[in-house]
């Protein structure tokens, strides 16, 4: 009798001990962070853009799950939990995006939604988490407008926006002394194309104020075929043609232009041409200065975190990592800092969206391509360092090289807090640090 | 002086590969009068196919010149086929139904073949560039201009007269004409229709698959290109008169001049310029340039 009262209590507080551990204890072992993910993976953007950016996401969660990625990132998944993530196609327009997002939080029930490359989808996307108070990461779009023209509070941009891309490029060739008094264009005639061009036009009327804009044209998205807008600028003879071309539309203009001189005639300056290196090889004319929307890939800056990113990327798709792979990759690296603060203040439990909300703002964490400071649209909107170069193919190697790098400080080519970049570069740039 | 020269050149490059869509489409609507939707996937289709025959060529180390013949040969065997294949596996059930049950096949056929060069050709852009330096760069009016580009203008002169000339001038040509203008007398008179119905559907099927083979040593070539295509082709046709050879051409001129000019002179107008002179057509001559105006049959 005695000894089943004493059994009987044994295993009574065995369970108050075993319930009262499983209360107090941060997580269960089964615990994991659904992570919705939405990038193309068909359409014009999935090659350039869509599948590096998947690619560099499967690698850095594998990473993280495994626990293998460098200090300050060696705790598994996301403070313990595993990375459970839910891919989407990002093609098919911005109606499509909303209802996918809608779905991702509804009916997938995941914790966040992280991606989007394209402009329009950003704008689309960002006012339907706020609606759902739901966290959203924007990793990629370059669009200034997303947190200049509305508030959110539960939306992130993780990379720097389109401003500093422009900023950068005429910075570099003021700074190389690149001559500039004839200026030609050619954007595509969407948000991004007319943003970047607004942007590069008057951050060149502020650092060559005699600059005259010759020809200035914005051909569709996806136009496939510029013979008569060569035509155009190799006639405009300008000192410099500018381009925020991207994807199969660069690769399709570089192809048809090189041959007709425009390269031999005006210097080409591409704000976003890192990723058509691989492919075009060899056609890609030597000296063009381009830009990769941050310190990526070639540009990228020796750090334990970038050989991390580098390497493994390249072991694991046979390719170096372009801007996509390192866009995802410092947006899953910073949601990974949020989550971690957030459970710290909770005492190690997992996060709700406001904690998640609340870690996030403002916040800076180190990754493969510098510094990423949260420190624009009330510390919601990233700023970043940025490299500039020139292409030099190297025939031994058989791949573009990048020579003549300069690097630029994040609050060298971004704008302050509060300001709006294209008022803040129509404005001369105050209160730039770029020493 | 060299600025006209200019506009008109890079209009009549631009318009020689849409004249030989369109000339395709016309062909089609003109016999079997279907408004075929699935146009530009022909051309995307040539595309694809002709960017596999380069690729493989250039892959055993053979010169250019083997990969734009294989290039062609392979278009026109593949698409005749499809051509063939389409209209007596599919579009003959259709024959006879209301023009817009036909409209909607095509336009799930379009649909179909979109999946299609998705599934075989992937995502991912593809190039097929050797043949594009084939023809070195010549240097015209102060500018240079690729010797590819300016090849096409007699290619599609001399595609376009051919079909002007079988049409016109040859036995079978006379045949089809003879369905086009009249289908139940050219029956009554033993011209196998449905025969006639797969030969011109297979020709335009060909003529967009050519156009699409021509256009791709200096594109890349990605899913959405099929789309573009047929609105430019419509419009081209609408312009000329639906059904007539001489109005594609000149509607191809006009678009691609058109295009040309408002590039060169005033370039936030393009795409606005093309479809005011549709529209301009369209008000003083409903049925395009070049289509006669016909009795109504009761």
């Amino acid at each position: 009798m005695d000894r089943s009262w004493r059994t009987n209590c044994a295993i009574i507080l065995a369970t108050i001990a075993t319930t009262s551990f499983t209360l107090a204890a941060p997580l269960s072992a089964q615990e994991t962070f659904k992570l919705g993910i939405v990038t193309f993976l068909s359409g014009p953007a999935a090659d350039s853009f869509g599948v590096p950016a998947r690619n560099g996401a499967q690698f850095v969660i594998d990473q993280l799950n495994k626990g293998s990625v460098p200090s300050p990132y060696e705790k598994v998944g996301f403070g313990g939990m595993k990375i459970e993530p839910v891919i989407i196609d990002e093609n098919g327009g911005a109606t499509k995006q909303v209802q996918e997002l809608r779905n991702l939080y509804q009916r997938d029930n995941v914790d966040v939604v992280l991606g989007y490359i394209s402009s329009g989808d950003c704008l689309a996307v960002a006012p339907i988490a706020e609606e759902l108070k739901k966290m959203l990461v924007l990793m990629d779009c370059g669009t200034p407008r997303i947190f200049e023209e509305a508030k959110y509070n539960y939306v992130f941009r993780t990379a720097a926006h389109a401003a500093m891309d422009n900023v950068g490029l005429v910075r570099y060739m003021k700074a190389k002394n690149v001559k500039m008094d004839t200026l030609s264009a050619i954007n595509q005639d969407y948000a991004w194309g007319q943003d970047s061009r607004a942007d590069f036009v008057a951050a060149a009327q502020q650092l060559y104020p005699n600059v005259k804009v010759q020809t200035d044209l914005l051909p569709k998205f996806g136009a496939g075929q510029y013979g008569t807008e060569i035509s155009a600028l190799v006639g405009a003879g300008s000192d410099v043609v500018y381009s925020s071309l991207w994807g199969g539309d660069l690769q399709a203009f570089v192809l048809q232009s090189v041959p007709r001189g425009l390269s031999k005639r005006s210097q080409l300056v591409l704000s976003a041409a890192d990723h058509v290196l691989p492919p075009l090889g060899d056609k890609m004319p030597d000296g063009t200065i381009i830009g990769a929307r941050g310190a990526y890939g070639l540009m990228s800056q020796k750090s334990p975190l970038n050989d991390w990113l580098f390497k493994g990327y390249e072991a694991a798709n046979g390719v170096y990592p372009v801007q996509a792979a390192y866009r995802i990759t410092q947006s899953i690296l910073g949601l990974k800092a949020a989550v971690e603060k957030a459970m710290s203040k909770n005492g190690g439990k997992k996060p709700s969206t406001d904690e998640m909300v609340a870690a996030m703002t403002g916040l800076e964490w180190p990754s493969p391509g510098g510094l990423i400071q949260m420190k624009l649209a009330d510390g919601h909107q990233a700023i970043q360092p940025i490299a500039i170069s020139r292409t030099k193919y190297n025939p031994d190697l058989k791949r573009v090289e990048l020579v003549d790098i300069q690097y630029f400080a994040a609050e060298c080519v971004n704008p302050p807090p509060g300001v709006k970049s294209i008022d803040w570069i129509k404005g001369g740039m105050q209160g730039a640090k770029c020493n | 002086m060299n600025f006209f020269l200019t506009i008109i050149l890079d209009g009549l490059i631009q318009a020689s590969w849409l004249f030989i869509v369109a000339l395709g489409l016309t062909l089609v609507f003109g016999v079997l009068k279907i408004l075929n939707i699935a146009h530009g996937s022909f051309y995307a289709l040539g595309a694809y196919i002709a960017a596999t025959a380069v690729t493989m060529v250039a892959a055993r180390g053979l010169p250019p010149s083997v990969g734009f013949v294989a290039m062609l040969l392979s278009v026109a065997l593949i698409a005749s086929a499809v051509g063939l294949l389409l209209e007596r596996g599919l579009l003959k059930m259709f024959y006879g139904r209301n023009e817009v049950v036909l409209l909607l096949v095509t336009y799930a056929v379009f649909l179909i073949l979109e999946d299609v060069t998705k599934l075989i050709w992937g995502v991912n852009p593809i190039y097929a560039t050797q043949p594009y330096e084939l023809f070195g760069n010549l240097e015209f009016a102060g500018l240079y201009y690729v010797g590819y580009d300016l090849v096409l203008i007699p290619i599609s002169a001399v595609v376009g007269l051919a079909i002007w000339f079988g049409l016109n001038r040859t036995v079978i040509g006379k045949i089809v004409l003879a369905v086009i203008h009249n289908e139940e007398m050219s029956v009554s008179m033993g011209v196998r229709v449905n025969r006639v119905y797969a030969i011109a559907f297979a020709f335009g099927v060909l003529l967009a698959a050519l156009a699409g083979a021509l256009t791709a040593p200096k594109i890349s070539m990605q899913p959405g290109l099929s789309s573009d295509v047929i609105i430019l082709s419509f419009a081209i046709v609408v312009i000329g008169g639906l059904g007539s050879v001489e109005g594609a051409a000149v509607g191809a001129i006009l678009v691609g001049l058109a295009r040309a000019a408002s590039v060169h002179l005033m370039p936030q107008a393009e795409l606005f310029m093309i479809y005011l002179i549709m529209a301009a057509v369209l008000m003083f001559r409903p049925e395009g340039l070049f289509k006669r105006e016909t009795a109504r049959r009761i």
